[in-house]
């Protein structure tokens, strides 16, 4: 038994240790968004002139209005034209079915890279001028792929019967839709939904390819200044990493709790 | 029943506009020599030779020396690091692997940048360094510190399939093994590794094809210095101009990648598809 914990501390330990790789840049980040002077390595003083200076820097705001706008777009439209897909795949030939598909996977398999040159290429032989338009576009065609591969196989796990059956209970074919096979798909297509939005939210290699005339993303904005030390860049980071970090948690714990009452409760009813 | 059929309709259309077609448009440049205006241009495998210049080979053998070191240290961080999660408690390990996939969700932009106030020559680590009375070293924009961002950015793709593979073993095949007479040693290279293989496979090919096609980690902790196939393809898309031999990069890159995940995905009996 003893040998036992001996071995557990060392797993602790190992395992503290590759957090701490993990967190730790990050970690560091944020503590220096709150130093009173410019360094990166000397915390001077505690100080709100970042975020102060943050909010008065125009491009940053106006990057961080792009980056959430186009998240906000990008995933309604991934998540819509992804559910009616993938619900429309699993009625349609199987030949259909099977090259859509492969298809699909194409810009989740792709370099991130390649599939941002091929939509630079793209605007550029149809003399689109690059913008917000383009990014947006870009940004709903490497959404969707995602929506798909999380909300098509739930559509598989249904009944196929069910449409069937509600619409022979009388309901017409967007009743059954709606009342009947999106409510079964909620799961996925809200964990499709997670996903386009913080892929949308966090792109820079598309983003960087397919932009123009100004417009930039939080992404490319970081890009553009790392070159030298800017704490007002560890302050956007601070934000940005802490709504990130506290929806995942919310995200991944609160189903969680949920499930956990729901078993009390019934087991109150039982005894 | 065959009412919903149609509503594949739309995202026929798209994809066939914004995958089908730009790959084409890809595959287009790569295999002819007209320039920016496909209007002039002929068939041609100029791109194609023109990699065989020492400076692309350079590149693409730098590539494949970093994408292995990548993956090798992924593999030896991360295998252990699953290795240990499965044996927490049951309520434990779904925390753990949380943790393991929150920095996958964060900025990468911004995940990168925090490693360089870390590593640049006045940064922590040099100044941590000092204060134990050792000389600085120079880390930043060298090879080092681009493993050390692309180990980092990677190693949850290593570490979660792993733990896959080996949470779905039956506990009783390690008794088994025990009681058939095995040691420790024995009862993990011939029960325990072999189980999880399917998971190294998965996690080692993944590592691997995404260290070879890293732009941005090279770019900011390798400066200008340190070129790497992707980026190559920017600089012929955004400084040089030349689409026809970024184009060409770009498809032995994306062939390259496909086939090796598509072959992956027929052996990998995890995969349900």
């Amino acid at each position: 038994m003893k040998k036992l914990s001996t071995s557990k501390i060392f797993y602790c330990i190992y395992i503290g240790i590759i957090f701490a790789f993990f967190y730790l840049p990050i970690a560091v980040t944020m503590f220096f968004s709150f130093n009173s002077s410019k360094s990166l390595t000397h915390f001077t003083g505690f100080s709100m002139r970042w975020y102060v200076n943050l909010i008065s820097d125009n491009e940053i705001m106006a990057a961080v209005s792009v980056s959430i706008s186009i998240a906000i777009f990008a995933t309604i439209i991934a998540t819509i034209l992804g559910t009616i897909t993938s619900i429309g795949l699993s009625k349609c030939k199987k030949i259909v079915r099977e090259l859509l598909l492969n298809v699909n996977n194409v810009p989740i398999m792709n370099p991130e890279i390649v599939t941002a040159i091929g939509f630079m290429i793209l605007f550029s032989s149809l003399r689109i001028s690059k913008g917000y338009m383009t990014m947006l576009l870009a940004h709903i065609a490497f959404c969707t792929p995602y929506v798909i591969t999380s909300v098509y196989p739930k559509v598989k796990t249904l009944d196929p019967n069910l449409v069937d059956a509600a619409l022979d209970l009388g309901a017409t074919p967007f009743q059954a839709l709606y009342k009947v096979l999106l409510p079964m798909l909620k799961e996925g297509i809200f964990a499709g939904a997670l996903l386009a939005f913080t892929m949308s939210f966090d792109d820079f290699v598309i983003s960087y390819f397919v932009t123009g005339n100004g417009v930039s993303n939080i992404s490319i904005i970081v890009y553009n200044m790392t070159k030298r030390t800017n704490p007002t860049i560890n302050a956007l980071s601070t934000i940005v990493i802490s709504i990130i970090f506290l929806t995942m948690l919310v995200v991944k714990i609160v189903p969680y709790i949920v499930r956990k009452r729901r078993k009390e409760t019934l087991h109150e009813k039982i005894s | 029943m065959k009412h919903f059929k149609h509503m594949t309709g739309p995202y026929i259309l798209w994809s066939a506009a914004f995958i089908v077609i730009p790959f084409l448009l890809i595959i287009l440049y790569a295999f002819t020599d007209g320039g920016l205006s496909l209007m002039d241009a002929s068939f041609s495998l100029d791109s194609f030779q023109e990699i065989i210049d020492p400076l692309y080979v350079t590149v693409f053998s730098r590539s494949f020396q970093v994408g292995l070191i990548t993956t090798a240290l992924c593999f030896l961080l991360g295998y252990p690091m699953a290795y240990m999660i499965t044996k927490f408690d049951e309520k434990v390990q779904p925390i753990l692997i949380l943790f393991t996939t929150i920095p996958m969700w964060i900025n990468l932009l911004l995940r990168t940048y925090a490693w360089i106030s870390i590593l640049s020559d006045n940064g922590i680590f040099n100044m941590l360094l000092g204060k134990l009375g050792l000389a600085p070293v120079s880390i930043m924009y060298t090879g080092i510190s681009v493993n050390i961002g692309l180990v980092c950015n990677f190693l949850p793709f290593m570490i979660l399939p792993i733990y896959t593979s080996l949470s779905k073993m039956d506990p009783a095949l390690l008794e088994a093994a025990y009681d058939l007479g095995a040691n420790k040693l024995q009862a993990f290279t011939r029960v325990v590794f072999k189980y999880s293989l399917p998971g190294v496979l998965n996690g080692v090919i993944l590592t691997f094809l995404m260290a070879i096609s890293a732009f941005v980690i090279p770019k900011l902790l390798g400066g200008g210095q340190y070129t790497l196939l992707g980026n190559l393809i920017e600089n012929q898309f955004i400084s040089v101009g030349n689409w026809n031999f970024g184009s060409a990069i770009s498809f032995i890159l994306a062939v390259v990648i496909l086939f090796t995940i598509s072959f992956l995905k027929r052996i990998d009996p995890d995969d349900e598809d």
